[in-house]
């Protein structure tokens, strides 16, 4: 295992704050708008599907599988992983697949959240489950 | 209202160089302005139109000042590689309505030799940045989506690189002349999965513009005459994750839009112009355009369909992004510069479509797994 990747410090902003306050408790929150009933992420005030301002912040199960994916084998930092994880509550994110051999990955298969540090509120990552 | 035949692109020019280390940003841009004005039989006191993204040092005050222009129309929409045929509309649209008469398109850098404009970020930042999407990597998910929903494989992605490098052995320009095998780019270092090194496009300094204009003033100069029948401009991105699909672009949208106005469909097509940053964009372009059906590019692209003399459609035949240039990392302009070579019948004699009337020029901007824009340019001769 090499030394732990540095992760950029979210910024926050007044519309996303929530977000961050809830991701130091270690709850992954996406927003579902209470008119049409869709969830959404990242989070919006107003919902991109129906243009209602009626938007809630409800807490992701954090399982979701894999939709796609790439290894992207060099970079500044190294090796990685992009993915699109699609959630348990409906949108697909996109993120980093962590702990994993980059190898063995299946579109489909699933997985789960993990936390990873930064100098501020930690970030959403998954790992197969 | 339509725009169909109210524009012609009467000037073409693009920089021979893919390697500027002696030259400015904006000098670079000056010179393609002067190539395309002198190509029309014009001067840079004749522009009364500017047009100018990202790649444009400073934007459009700057430009326009250094450029010594007078515009009384200008248009700086940004959407990355595609923002040049994003412009063709626009300048087309101006001209319909009488804002200009003479509209100059420039597209300019050094991603080799200077420093590249930083991508600008949106609302997403904060839940994306970490993530450390890349153009390799972006178009990696869509490939591999595409891969895992409709059978395609490498070595079909591959045929799209083995018909470019056949067209780019003729242009002397090419950054990359070798003709490739199947087994060559198959055998190329996998840089993000499943896109090998020879999947990717070049990186390259040099830039390219062309002169819109009236009807009139292009029957009154000396080229041959090609005019835009048919535009389309359109924008795909995740829009909170619903129902999300890597398979398709923003092109099934431009392209119709574009078809229907040109009263044209993609059959009619001698030749192709699609934005090559990587062989899966266009083996998607091709499916959303209507070349093919969706799933069938991987089929449609591969024993050389593709090759100029060969296949039933001959794309790219300056041997585009992936041998050839990649301007700024932006393809846009160089796809309508060669289709209109095409139709001029100014093309390389050993690529050159015979009568080639009807070409189709498309590019994409942004990440296409990400959020992405794509415009569709139908170009005429007359």
């Amino acid at each position: 295992m090499t030394e732990a990747k540095k992760y950029p410090t979210p910024v926050g902003n007044p519309e996303s704050q929530p977000f961050w306050d809830a991701a130091k408790d270690g709850k992954f929150m996406i927003k579902r708008c209470t008119t049409c009933g869709e969830a959404h992420f990242f989070p919006r005030a107003i919902c991109p599907f129906c243009f209602s301002d009626k938007t809630e912040w409800e807490q992701s199960s954090g399982e979701g599988e894999i939709y796609t994916y790439s290894h992207m084998r060099k970079s500044a930092t190294g090796p990685y992983v992009i993915a699109y994880v699609t959630l348990k509550e409906g949108p697909s994110v996109q993120t980093n697949i962590v702990d994993c051999d980059p190898g063995s990955l299946k579109i489909g298969q699933k997985v789960k959240l993990v936390w990873k540090p930064t100098d501020g509120a930690p970030l959403p990552f998954f790992t197969p489950a | 209202m339509s725009i169909k035949g109210k524009a012609y692109i009467a000037g073409i020019y693009e920089h021979p160089t893919r390697h500027a280390p002696d030259k400015s940003i904006a000098q670079l841009h000056a010179e393609v302005a002067k190539g395309a004005l002198e190509d029309a039989g014009l001067t840079h006191k004749d522009v009364d139109g500017y047009f100018c993204a990202g790649d444009a040092q400073g934007g459009l005050w700057p430009m326009v000042d250094y450029l010594g222009l007078k515009p009384r129309h200008v248009d700086s929409t940004e959407t990355g590689g595609c923002s040049y045929i994003i412009h063709l509309g626009h300048a087309a649209q101006a001209i319909a309505a009488g804002k200009c008469s003479i509209a100059l398109v420039t597209l300019a850098g050094k991603p080799r030799t200077g420093v590249m404009p930083p991508r600008l970020q949106g609302a997403e930042a904060d839940f994306e940045t970490a993530y450390g999407a890349t153009t390799h990597n972006a178009y990696g998910m869509c490939a591999m989506r595409h891969m895992h929903d409709y059978g395609t494989t490498s070595e079909q992605l591959a045929w799209i690189k083995v018909a470019a490098s056949h067209h780019a052995q003729y242009n002397p320009h090419a950054m990359l002349k070798d003709v490739v095998t199947v087994e060559d780019v198959l055998n190329s270092p996998m840089i993000s999965d499943p896109l090998h090194r020879m999947d990717c496009c070049v990186v390259s300094d040099g830039g390219g513009a062309m002169i819109v204009t009236t009807p009139e003033i292009a029957k009154s100069l000396k080229k041959p005459l090609v005019r835009l029948i048919g535009h389309g401009e359109a924008m795909k991105g995740p829009r909170g994750g619903k129902d999300l699909d890597l398979t398709y672009s923003a092109g099934v949208w431009s392209g119709p839009r574009a078809f229907e106005e040109a009263g044209v469909t993609p059959q009619d097509m001698k030749y192709a112009s699609i934005y090559d940053s990587f062989t899966i964009t266009v083996l998607m372009q091709l499916e959303d355009l209507g070349f093919c059906k969706k799933g069938d590019g991987g089929k449609f692209v591969s024993d050389g369909n593709l090759i100029s003399g060969v296949g039933k459609l001959p794309f790219n035949t300056d041997g585009g992004g992936l041998c050839s240039n990649h301007p700024v990392n932006r393809g846009g302009m160089t796809k309508i510069l060669e289709a209109v070579r095409q139709l001029r019948g100014e093309a390389h004699p050993k690529v050159q479509v015979p009568n080639c009337d009807l070409a189709i020029a498309h590019g994409t901007g942004g990440l296409l797994g990400v959020r992405h824009a794509a415009s569709t340019a139908i170009l005429e001769r007359v």
